[in-house]
């Protein structure tokens, strides 16, 4: 039987469906596909922001350039899962037109199946496979994001963050967190007051760093300066001094992934639940142990 | 164990407020639903179910169409390969009309009235299926459909 990853490599929508089915459910596994670390080529893009700054709209624009232009592109799009119920619902294709029609575009909705940093464990391994498959391009749409959500830069190997028009005074754009590991800023909405300013209040906040982040200005809805975000996002270097960032998130990613599929979880919180130990005092054991 | 689960509104009917609360419903019930937004073709809904690696269908039609779009969405199915999908229909489906529908494959109609519990109860029934290797699936054959069991 032909192997999956080759099928997929061949155009099979269907076996490369499958395959990431396999991979986020943790059935095949990055040695079991005989996936190098870091196949992701350059080619891995993840788009954050706060909730309802048009992430998704954005997207569909995006790919509508990219694919005129005779890209193919996948979208990993997460939504977040019920902490209560473990259910989830996945809406960001509604927003993405062309999700549906264009052959050059495949789109995937993740739920978070609550892990740790809002992105699933296995993400990167997906994006990855997607690359291997001959996508030219990969877009990762993280939930709705926070000022202090960085895990998506253990993923992709830049990021462009989006901002609305109402994102706050200037106060709000000398804060730390994603700003400082954003390659890129996008003020979308441009068509509405504000946008103007939020822009220029995120310009001059990073200016200070030495080595700012281009900031522009973008409208999904009535396509200004999609042309050129999206040839931006093509040309934007890698920066090197959110180098070790990376790594440290890359690292607590692997760790989590480690943590969460281990057989004993189970036990181990029944055992904590029930007060036998504490947790810090359980890391410390098994830190110590593995040494 | 959650499923993943399409719910879409094929052809031209604006009437979503069903579709979102059967949506959050299957969602409540642990499910990763993905939705599809309005108006929909069938070729459309397709691709969603098939690049979502979705375990089931749901389709919503109030607009009097369900007889022409729900059987070509189950044969557009069939013809993809996709056999162990199990597809399932709501919205206003008069009831002489659902023997056709289930002949085309469908395996479960709900109407007004339906309770939320009830279609997680059919998801449930859906799962054990499955995992006994019975047939549900929209190219499964077999004449198993939901009758509130």
């Amino acid at each position: 039987m032909e192997k999956p990853l080759d099928a997929a490599r061949a155009g099979d929508r269907r076996a490369l469906s499958k395959l990431l089915s396999a991979v986020e459910n943790g059935v095949e596994s990055r040695e079991s596909l005989g996936i190098p670390y870091n196949s992701g080529e350059g080619k891995v893009i993840g788009i954050t922001g706060a909730p309802g700054v048009g992430k998704s709209c954005l997207v569909d624009q995006l790919l509508r350039v990219y694919s005129s232009a005779g890209l193919r592109i996948a979208v990993l799009a997460v939504d977040p899962s019920s902490p209560l119920t473990g259910g989830a619902l996945l809406g960001d294709r509604v927003r993405m037109q062309s999700a549906d029609d264009d052959p050059n575009v495949f789109v995937r909705s993740l739920a978070t199946r609550n892990q740790p940093g809002g992105l699933p464990v296995r993400l990167g391994l997906m994006a990855e496979v997607l690359v291997t498959s001959g996508f030219d391009l990969v877009l990762v749409e993280t939930v709705g994001s926070g000022q202090s959500e960085v895990r998506i830069v253990s993923v992709a190997d830049r990021v462009l963050l989006v901002e609305g028009p109402a994102s706050g005074d200037s106060v709000q754009a000398e804060k730390a967190g994603v700003l400082d590991l954003a390659d890129a800023i996008v003020v979308n909405k441009s068509d509405l007051d504000g946008a103007e300013r939020v822009a220029a209040d995120l310009r001059s906040a990073l200016e200070i760093t030495g080595n700012p982040p281009p900031v522009v200005l973008a409208s999904a809805r009535n396509g200004d300066g999609i042309e050129e975000l999206a040839d931006l996002l093509l040309k934007l270097p890698i920066r090197s001094d959110s180098s070790m960032a990376r790594w440290r998130e890359r690292l607590l990613t692997a760790w989590d992934a480690a943590l969460l599929s281990h057989p004993d979880l189970d036990d181990v919180l029944a055992a904590l639940e029930s007060g036998m130990f504490d947790a810090d005092q359980w890391v410390k054991e098994k830190l110590e142990g593995s040494n | 164990m959650a499923m993943r689960i399409v719910i879409a509104k094929p052809g031209l009917d604006g009437h979503d407020r069903g579709a979102k609360v059967v949506a959050r419903a299957l969602r409540d019930a642990g499910h990763e639903v993905i939705y599809t937004g309005l108006r929909r073709t069938p070729e459309q809904i397709v691709r969603t179910v098939l690049d979502e690696d979705a375990d089931l269908l749901g389709l919503s039609s109030l607009s009097g169409a369900h007889a022409f779009l729900f059987p070509k969405i189950c044969e557009l199915l069939r013809e993809a390969g996709a056999d162990e999908v199990v597809v399932f229909g709501g919205g206003i489906i008069p009831v002489d009309d659902r023997d056709q529908l289930y002949g085309s494959g469908m395996r479960a109609i709900f109407g007004p009235g339906t309770t939320m519990a009830e279609m997680g109860d059919f998801c449930t029934a859906v799962e054990a299926r499955r995992a006994a290797g019975e047939p549900s699936g929209v190219g499964q054959g077999g004449d198993w459909k939901w009758s509130g069991e």
